[in-house]
């Protein structure tokens, strides 16, 4: 079969000792630099692609195909330790990842993540290795009108992600969809919102907003409570690894989660977080087993299967790059550049022109994701330890990488400022019982979904009827109707209000 | 009237307010049709929708029952000024301010201070620990970000080194 001989070349390339160090070593220096609060895999595969210049180029997309994963998972170490997501799709694990961790129940969460990735890690790989043609027509399926429609559903999944007010938590998307828009337009090139502070033309950063809000938000509302109340680690640490009882939880989850992330990673534009959110949205609506824990109390499902997905995503969201020479997300663009610099032009020509590097490529990954379980599920006993610091000496120090984080992404010092401001802003969020993550999820895809509404519309002549009648578009809409109307449903809405009855 | 949830509230009242201005912010920009929209086009309707729903939520704080008042609380402005103003200092610490003509102290002196004024917001405040704290963190950040990632910052004060 032609999957299995190519997927033979790829290991053959991949599997010599040397690209075997190098993938390694991308792994343990993207773990290290990840798991920095602050620093996502975008800062860390920026900061370290000029290592791999000297590299040849198989070796050099190899190491950076191992920073991307261990950057990722470095990622999620934090939203699981500290309540800070490194990158985008690890808003999600935040939810339960943190409350685990609150619990003594790191260890397992830590290992779910990593057994879960390192699953849809291997399926991603078979599948984009399968697929990546078939899969690359449907993409092209996808008009601006389907974009913004998925967006809707998008946005609208992740309401079902806040456990208090619904209508707060539409209001907090819409906000944070202003927020997106903060910067230049596009289009006409006019500055929006920008109060005449040429920093500001830029818009606001990621990090800038995921660090003020989760990080120094979060740490002001923990210090203004009293020591015995205060919402940080319990003492006693129970097991290291998942109990046969999680593994039973965990399984349908990762198998669940790994579907949606590589059907979702393959649309260019942030299928992987999409993927993420969709995976928790599914996991929230399936029924929970007598004896388990709710959901945003720590659920271990909440954790597996949006890792799963996000990671799946992740390894499927190479298709576009490798076969279409889109890069789907700014970690992707980071690849082409890292490509182009070792003169492989991306696109449906390397598959023919240059078998060795797109199969290698490919095995590689996996390879990656291999090295990433050998490495940290020894490395998670030493994360927990890091919970046992008490809070006195580990605040100082998130604050302190917060802010080199955020000053080093721009090397501006006016991002440290705008970092302030956003901690008052999160501070006051907690105050007021706004939730921030459906925020941070309307801030990323604020751009995207106006770009792609403006499309839509200017094709359509102004008619917003496109949006119903174009079928896949007015399916997804249909469905984010659906979920909204089953969430407002009063028989559901007494069952949610009952599984945050502690909020 | 009274206030049913004092969260809801003043959410709402935030919601709306915020609302509000930046659909009136859109109004400085051209809207145009939906056809060819401008730059306020999207602004303009998220606004709007934004002060809708805030007045929503405003309005149900009014009227739905609870059996508390769901207060919003005390605000607790030490830890809001340590915490910020660490950072604060922290960034002209390290990079300095032009405008008045202070010079970058640099990376190690900037950890010092943010460690220190940071230190202040929890509740115990050991001088020789938060010290011990500050160089172990020099350290580590001299050693990953300087000696690793090769970051572009003063580490030592310029007025110093020169």
């Amino acid at each position: 079969m032609d999957l299995f001989s190519n997927l033979a070349l790829g290991f053959s390339v991949a599997a010599t000792p040397l690209n075997l160090v190098y993938c390694f070593i991308g792994c343990l220096l993207g773990t290290l630099i990840g798991v920095l609060p602050g620093v996502g895999p975008v800062a860390t595969i920026a900061m370290l692609l000029p290592a791999t210049y000297a590299l040849p180029p198989v070796a050099a997309l190899i190491m950076l195909a191992g920073i991307y994963y261990g950057a990722q998972y470095g990622g999620s170490t934090t939203a699981i330790l500290v309540n800070l997501p490194g990158e985008a799709s690890s808003v999600v694990t935040t939810i339960d990842g943190y409350q685990m961790a609150r619990r003594g129940r790191a260890g397992p969460a830590l290992a779910a993540a990593g057994l879960g990735s390192f699953f849809a890690g291997c399926v991603g790989t078979l599948i984009l290795a399968a697929f990546a043609p078939p899969l690359t027509e449907l993409a092209f399926k996808f008009g601006p009108a389907e974009y913004f429609s998925l967006m809707v559903l998008g946005l609208i999944g992740a309401v079902v992600l806040a456990s208090g007010s619904l209508i707060k938590a539409i209001a907090m998307i819409i906000l944070g969809l202003l927020m997106g828009l903060i910067g230049t337009d596009v289009n006409s090139g006019v500055a929006r919102f920008s109060l005449d502070i040429p920093e500001l033309t830029d818009g606001v950063g990621f990090v800038v907003i995921a660090m003020g809000v989760f990080g120094y938000g979060e740490i002001i509302s923990n210090l203004s409570l009293p020591e015995d109340e205060r919402e940080v680690f319990t003492s006693g640490v129970t097991g290291l690894f998942p109990t046969a009882e999680d593994f039973k939880n965990m399984i349908p989850a990762v198998l669940r989660g790994t579907a949606l992330g590589s059907i979702l990673g393959v649309l260019p534009g942030g299928g992987a977080l999409l993927a993420a959110f969709a995976a928790y949205t599914v996991e929230k609506k399936t029924k929970l087993r007598p004896g388990e824990v709710p959901f945003g109390q720590g659920n271990i499902r909440g954790v597996a299967a949006p890792e799963s997905a996000n990671n799946a995503g992740a390894q499927t969201s190479f298709i576009p790059l490798l076969t279409l020479g889109i890069p789907p997300n700014a970690v992707m663009a980071l690849m082409v550049g890292a490509m182009t610099i070792h003169n492989v032009q991306p696109g449906p020509q390397v598959m023919t022109s240059n078998p060795e590097l797109f199969w290698g490529l490919i095995a590689s990954m996996w390879l990656g994701n291999l090295m990433l379980i050998i490495l940290n599920l020894p490395l998670i006993g030493m994360w927990i330890k890091l919970l046992t610091v008490p809070y006195r000496f580990l605040f100082p120090a998130i604050i302190l990488f917060c802010a080199v984080g955020v000053y080093s992404t721009n090397n501006n010092s006016f991002d440290i400022w705008m970092v302030a401001v956003f901690g008052f802003i999160g501070y006051l969020f907690v105050k007021l019982g706004c939730e921030p993550q459906p925020l941070l999820l309307g801030f990323i895809l604020g751009p995207m979904m106006e770009e792609n509404l403006r499309r839509a519309l200017l094709l359509s002549r102004g008619d917003w009827t496109v949006f119903v009648t174009r079928p896949l578009s007015g399916s997804l809409l249909f469905v984010a109707l659906i979920l909204l109307v089953v969430v407002l449903l009063p028989s559901v809405k007494s069952k949610r209000e009952e599984a945050f009855v502690e909020e | 009237m009274n206030i049913k949830s004092q969260k809801d509230f003043f959410s709402g009242l935030m919601f709306l307010i915020v609302g509000g201005v930046f659909a009136f912010g859109a109004t400085s920009y051209s809207i145009g049709s939906a056809a060819r929209m401008g730059p306020g086009y999207f602004p303009l309707l998220l606004g709007v929708i934004l002060a809708i729903l805030g007045a929503f939520v405003l309005f149900f704080s009014l009227v739905v029952e609870r059996p508390d008042s769901d207060p919003v609380g005390k605000f607790a402005w030490a830890p809001i000024l340590y915490v910020l103003g660490s950072n604060i200092s922290f960034g002209i610490m390290l990079v300095g301010l032009p405008s008045i003509g202070l010079p970058s102290s640099g990376m190690i002196a900037s950890i010092f201070v943010l460690t220190l004024i940071a230190s202040k917001a929890g509740d115990k405040f050991v001088l020789r620990e938060v010290l011990i704290l500050a160089t172990v963190l020099s350290v580590i950040c001299y050693l990953a970000f300087i000696m690793l990632l090769k970051l572009q910052m003063p580490v030592w004060p310029v007025y110093i080194t020169g």
